[in-house]
Order: structure tokens, then sequence, then C-alpha cells
């Protein structure tokens, strides 16, 4: 019988990768993910079908995010023993001049190259040392644009593929030594060792807990109880993340691996994916990589000739929050309300169907196979002392590069804000970021210098959490951003226990009342109450963390509510009720920009004189203010 | 006279046998844990339907052997379904984090004017349902806005009234090309 390493061989040797391998001929890449079709990809991917309709020598592939959301539509170029070019912002006639003056003929544009972006960081001279260059799985920044600052701070592990393949293909993934960890595992390691490698490389769970990997597949093999599941928890909830979907979007394969390693590891043969429903686009590249994988024999009754049996099924959520907590997930798996329950049991003795269940998240698993292939050694090098390896972060919000990034856990809020991100656009001064979404908290410009890891976060009052970060500028209220996560709290509560139901809504009272200006003195004090007691008493993580916005921001920010309850007054203008918009007569130009941006058409004046807002019809959307060339609109 | 824009519904005998089918592979999938397809089968009815007609949730009970109350216990706990119709073109509006900082409430609050109904609601002309979507996932192209399956990124309440135009006009282009 031959070993799974060998069956893999020879699966590798009949593979045809679409990307991965040797550039031949010229290639034009298009990133479709669901933020590049945001900005219009399948326009741009039309265009290039188009133009290069009938010249059959250039490839058309397509890969999965890169991570600068704000550059979509991204064409890649790639053409045999030249650098590559990166194109941004590719409309459809930007694709097809793309197409005519670089795939086709030989001079490519310039100004149209990441590199030409502002905000994106210098090019590091050529030959430059990258993170990860010296090791193979982990070699992906060799690319040209890739010595790009914005990506030379990142180390991408989990993100070691999203980009550089397409998601479509196991060829592809099998090109970047995909599923030799699996072979590894099932030829050379007993489930102990595979657990202790886990263990060893210190990988903590992703999701926002950070309980230790290694330990809760320790739990779950060590269960009693016969049949196990894995489960993959790709419900991913937080508003403002989407590290997950990038990564099933971008490198599905990984997961499906991680999650047979896992099954392997605790003595699973049936293994579950629960996506949010609002991500078809991954459901889709989950559903064709596990179609692959059974068809090439990795998954099945036969895991790569070995006879072990696994067998994956991907379950959609339905637009619940809560059952991103793994008890709740696990009842919506079993047909039921997405309700928590109480722990213990912990999922790891008693989870699906009361049976010894392993629930990690996306990125969590995703890491899986590259600590395989490298060691334990290797992946606990990276990172500090307690927190291991890197974290992918879904950078959004008032930044210049948002998109998604992956870095070693460590590195400062401030290199993330400013190296990576570009800083504050528009002028306007960084003022807080947010961590960790509903559940977690904001650090404003004193923990600039805090190195991200889950221990100083957590110390600054904010959460590391699945991987939100949302920068905000001096133009963001944080007494309107508690109430917003509140709001989304309140009302994705599942209405299980009383702390958590009434706690929310009774919190969420209190803040609508100071947002129009009727806080009274009492109000602070009622919600520290309020907060601390759905923190202690409520049955889940969604009830015991959904005061964290509010309180956090009382404690960072005491001066914004104060001038709310006390001085009826919004410092920033964001809430509506405690402003009026006037126009500064000195300073209008006349130029009727927010004559015509006004939604209600409230602003009047002539041409080249000073205009005037009326009162008694304005809306207080802002819109006016936004957009005054001479900052001539003054808030009241 | 308004018009009146309806969406087409496929309720024919073999739209009724596909479902069964479904729910029968679905069963399969978990032998001894038929409840476990309740909700892969709700996500099919909706898929085709657009939301959950009374008749699918008590055809669906019955398969499943379970009370219809439970059905109706289920499908209302989860917010992606829908009991009530909606409109041709279902327009949600980000309200994610990314979207809310980069001004999506405005852009709500301006759908919800020009076609005076609340997130939540339809038109009375059933042309169009406003809501408030969760974090679409789309943050870099924020404020985003779905409209059925399209994607408008960075959307300033002033494009609204364009939006709402362009897809009234595609409407009864669509209508007038049935007639």
């Amino acid at each position: 019988m031959s070993s799974a390493v060998e069956v893999l061989e020879k699966i590798k040797r009949d593979a045809s990768p679409i990307i991965a391998g040797e550039v031949k001929e010229p290639q034009v890449l298009v990133g479709i993910a669901t933020c590049a079709l945001a900005g219009g990809a399948q326009d741009t991917l039309d265009a290039v079908e188009s133009a290069m309709d009938g010249n059959g020598s250039a490839g058309l592939g397509k890969v999965g995010c890169v991570g600068c959301c704000n550059l979509e539509p991204l064409m890649e170029v790639r053409k045999p023993g030249e650098p590559t070019r990166m194109y941004v912002n590719v409309d459809p006639e930007r694709a097809a001049e793309i197409v005519r003056r670089d795939v086709m003929g030989n001079s490519p544009i310039e100004d149209w190259q990441m590199e030409a972006v502002e905000g994106i960081g210098a090019l590091a001279p050529e030959g430059a040392p990258a993170p990860g260059e010296d090791h193979d799985i982990v070699d992906r920044f060799t690319r040209d644009w890739r010595r790009l600052d914005f990506f030379r701070r990142q180390t991408r592990i989990c993100l070691r593929n999203v980009g550089r393949i397409d998601p479509e293909s196991i060829d592809d993934y099998l090109a970047v030594g995909g599923y030799s960890a699996l072979a590894k595992c099932l030829s050379e390691l007993s489930r102990q060792e595979v657990i202790d490698i886990v263990k060893e490389s210190g990988l903590r769970g992703r999701g926002g807990a950070g309980f230790p990997t290694g330990l809760k597949w320790q739990f779950t093999h060590d269960a009693p109880g016969d049949p196990k599941f894995v489960v993959c928890n790709a419900d991913e909830g937080d508003p403002g993340a989407f590290m997950d979907r990038s990564t099933l979007e971008g490198d599905p394969h990984s997961v499906v691996e991680a999650l047979a390693i896992c099954a392997y590891a605790v003595g699973a043969k049936r293994g579950f994916i629960y996506v949010r429903a609002e991500y078809p686009l991954a459901v889709e590249r989950l559903r064709i990589a596990i179609e692959q994988a059974t068809e090439r024999g990795i998954l099945g009754d036969d895991v790569l000739g070995t006879g072990h049996e696994f067998r994956l099924e991907i379950r959609l959520g339905a637009g619940a929050f809560v059952c991103g907590e793994e008890t709740a997930l696990l009842a919506s798996i079993e047909g039921k309300r997405g309700m928590p329950r109480p722990r213990p049991p912990f999922p790891a003795a008693s989870g699906l169907w009361g049976q010894p269940t392993n629930i990690n998240n996306v990125e969590t698993l995703a890491n899986v196979p590259a600590i395989i292939l490298l060691g334990a050694e290797w992946y606990s090098s990276i990172g500090t002392e307690k927190s291991k390896g890197t974290k992918v972060f879904a950078l959004a919000g008032n930044v210049v590069n948002t998109g998604l990034i992956e870095v070693p856990m460590g590195v400062t809020l401030r290199e993330v804000v400013y190296d990576i991100g570009g800083g504050i656009p528009g002028g306007k001064e960084f003022k807080a970021a947010q961590t960790g979404g509903p559940s977690g908290g904001c650090l404003p410009t004193k923990y600039l210098d805090t190195p991200i890891d889950y221990e100083s976060l957590k110390a600054a009052g904010a959460i590391m959490g699945s991987g939100g970060l949302i920068v905000m500028d001096d133009h963001t209220c944080m007494v309107d951003i508690a109430k917003f996560f509140l709001t989304f709290t309140q009302d994705e509560s599942c209405g299980k226990c009383t702390p958590c139901r009434e706690g929310t809504k009774r919190m969420l009272e209190v803040l609508e009342r100071i947002t129009e200006g009727k806080g009274e003195a009492l109000d602070l004090e009622r919600l520290k109450r309020l907060g601390a007691a759905a923190q202690r008493a409520s049955l889940c993580g969604l009830g015991q963390s959904a005061p964290n916005p509010v309180l956090s921001t009382m404690d960072q920010f005491p001066e914004e509510y104060e001038a709310h309850i006390h001085d009826d007054r919004c410092p920033t203008g964001v809430c509506s009720a405690l402003v009026s918009y006037v126009i500064v007569e000195e300073t209008c130009i006349g130029c009727g920009l927010c004559k015509r941006v006004c939604p209600v058409h409230c602003i009047a004046g002539e041409a080249r004189q000073p205009h005037e807002i009326d009162d008694a019809i304005c809306v207080r959307c802002g819109a006016c203010y936004e957009k005054c060339p001479v900052d001539a609109i003054a808030i009241k | 006279m308004t018009t009146r824009f309806k969406k087409e519904v496929l309720d024919t005998p073999a739209w009724w046998q596909d479902l069964d089918r479904f729910i029968e592979e679905e069963k399969a999938k978990n032998p001894g844990h038929v409840q476990s397809a309740l909700i892969p089968v709700l996500h099919y009815v909706q898929d085709r339907y657009g939301y959950i007609p009374e008749k699918a949730a008590n055809h669906v009970a019955q398969s499943l052997g379970v009370p219809t109350v439970y059905v109706w216990g289920v499908a209302s706990f989860y917010s992606y379904f829908s009991l009530t119709p909606k409109g041709v073109y279902t327009i949600r509006v980000c309200t994610g984090t990314a979207c809310y900082v980069q001004g999506s409430q405005a852009v709500l609050d301006e759908f919800a004017r020009r076609l005076e109904i609340k997130p939540g609601e339809s038109t009375e002309d059933g042309l169009f349902t406003l809501e408030e979507a969760r974090c679409l996932g789309a943050c870099g192209q924020a404020p985003v806005v779905m409209v059925n399956e399209r994607f408008h990124a960075k959307v300033q309440p002033e494009q609204v009234s364009d939006i709402v135009a362009d897809y009234t006009a595609e409407a009864h282009a669509t209508l007038s090309a049935e007639e």
C-alpha cells in the first residue's frame, strides 16, 4: 500500500495549475472577490475578455483579494521574464487600454500601476528581503509590486495564497504545496503528534476569545464518544470585518485541508462549515473546493488512500449574529433557533447532537497547514511571548489604504494605521481605532504605540476580537459610535437571558436620550451599572461583551459624553438633534456646491453671492458641510 | 392609476416536486437528525419564492415531521428569512461600521425619504423593499448599497434619486416588453 504522501504526489503529477505554475505566456489576472465586485470587477473582467478576444496567446485568470480594497478593481499583468505589473482602479476603458498597450503591445502604463498610488508607500530597493522570504510556503512576496511598503510590512501566513492562486482550481492549490500538510499528518504523524505540534506552535483561537487551539483539539481527542465532529465557524458577523470572507474567497482549500487535518487529529469522520448566507461567493468557492477535493480522493471514504473517512458539509447561516457563539451555531446546524446554552459542558465534551465537537474559526484553521509543514518552532518564533504568529485585520473606516492585512502579533497600532494604512485621508486627524466590533473597544491616540496582541489590547480596554479594525477621524462622535454598536447588539440579542435582552435595551434608551440632548446627569452612572450587570450575568459572549463599546468610549472620551449631557452640544456635529448648520457669510464664495448636494433643497443663493440655509427645512444630513470647498459651513 | 409590479411566483406542481426532492436529499445527509434539514430547506424556499409563504411552511413541517409552529419559530428567529413578499428590487443599505462611519445613515435616510417607506417596508406599487443590511463585507468600498445582486459602491445621498430612477425605468421597460 502506498502512503498518503505518495498518493498525493501522484495526484499532483496529473494536475495542471492555471496561475500558480511558471509564467510561460502573458497572463492577465483580475481580482474577483466581493469587495472587487462591489468596485466593478465583473465589468473589468468582461472588458479584458472582449479586448483579448481572438488573441489566444494570453491567459486570463481570476484570483482572490490581494488586500487593497480601495484600489479595486485590480488587474495584474504577468509576462515571462518581466517584472509583474499591478494595475489599480481598472475600469473597463482602462482594461481595454492595458490589454492593448501592455499585454498585446510592449509598453506598460506606469501611471496606472500600484507604485504610482499615493500613500501606498515606497518601493523597496531591488532584492531587499521581504518578510517570510526565507520560507518556501510563505514565500509569497517575490513578485515585484509586493516590494511596496503596504505589503512588505505584512507577514502573510493565513493569507499566504490569497490573491496568488485561482481559488476555483485545486491544481493551483496543489502547485503551492496544498494538501501536503494533510499527507504528512496521515503518513508520518500520529494523532497525538499532530495535536502536539499545534499546541507547541502557540496558535490561539482567532475568532476573538484567543483560546489555545491545540488544547481544544486535545479536549475533543480525549473526550469519550463516537462519532465526533469538526466544525468551522465562518459565521463572520462583526460589522466591519471581512477576514474570513476574503480567506474563503481567495483560498478555500486551505480551510478544507485544515479541517481534514483536525478531523484526523481528534478522530472525526464528519465536518461542517457554517458560513454566513450573506457571503454567496465564499459559499460557491467552498462548494467547488469540496467537490474537487472529493473528486481527487482527498475527501471521502478513503482520504489519500489511507482508509480514513472524512466528509464535509456546508451549512448556511441565516442572518443571526448570535450564531457566531459556538453553542448557538451548533443549535442552528441542528435545525433549531440559534440560541446559546450555558457552558460547561463545552462542545469538546458535548457538542453537535451531544457528541464531542471541535469548533475553530476560519483564520485559525487556515494557519494550520503552514504550521504542520514548517513546524511549531517556526510559527512560535513570530509574534510576542504570549501571542504567537500573525493576525489578519480588516482595515476600514477613515484610513487611506482600506483593505485586508496580516501582521505579526506585537506590531503597534501606529504601524498599522500609518505605515500600512497610509494615515487618515482628507487632512483630518486620527481620533481612535475600534477593534473587536460590537464586543470591543476604542483605542484613542495615546494607545497608538501599544503592541497589538491579546494581552496588551485587553489591558488598554479593547479586545483583539476577530479582526475588524475601524479607524475613526476627528469628525466621528464617540457617543454616536457607542449607540451604533449597542443598536446592533440590542437588535441581535437572541432574547434568551434577561441581563442581555433587557440590559442592552435599557442602555440603548439612555444613549438615545443623550444623543438627542435629553441626557441627565445620572445617566453616566446608569450606563455603568447596567453595563456591569450585563457583563457579569449574561449567558453568552454577546451579552457579556455588548457593554464594552459603551464603557470603553465613556472611559476614553468622558468629555464628549459630558458635552452632550451638560452643554446640549455634540462636539463633532454628528448627533443631528444637537446641531444646526449655518453658512458663514464672509467665507462663502457662492460656488453653489452646497445647494447642489442638498437633498431637500433648503439652500438658496445667487451665484458668487453668500448662500443661506433654511433651518426649518434642513434635515441635518451634513452633506453641505462635507462638500464645501472653503469650510464656510459651520456647526452651531 | 398606479402600476403594480409583481415578482413571478413559481407555483407549479413541478416546483413542489423539486421541493420534495430537495427535502429528501437533505434528510438523507443526516439520518436520525431529520430536523437538521430545516434551515437548508427554508433557504431553498426563500431562494425561489423570495420569502417563506404559509403553504410552503406547512408543507415543510409535514415533510420533516415537526409542528408548523416550530417552522415559524425558526423562520422568524433568523432575520435572513422573510415572512412577507418583497418588492421587485430589494435595496439593502449597508450599515456596518465602516459604511456607518462613512455616512451610510444619511444614504439610508435619503432612500426612506424618497421612497416614502421605512427600512423593512415595501413601496405600495410592489417595486422596492428597503432594508438595512448587516455588514456586506465590502468595507473598502463604503458606503455600499446592494440592489438585488448588484453592488453600488461609495454611494452618496445625492446619488439616491438617480439610483431609484434607474431601477424604476428598468422595471417599466421590463413591464412594457412583457406586454
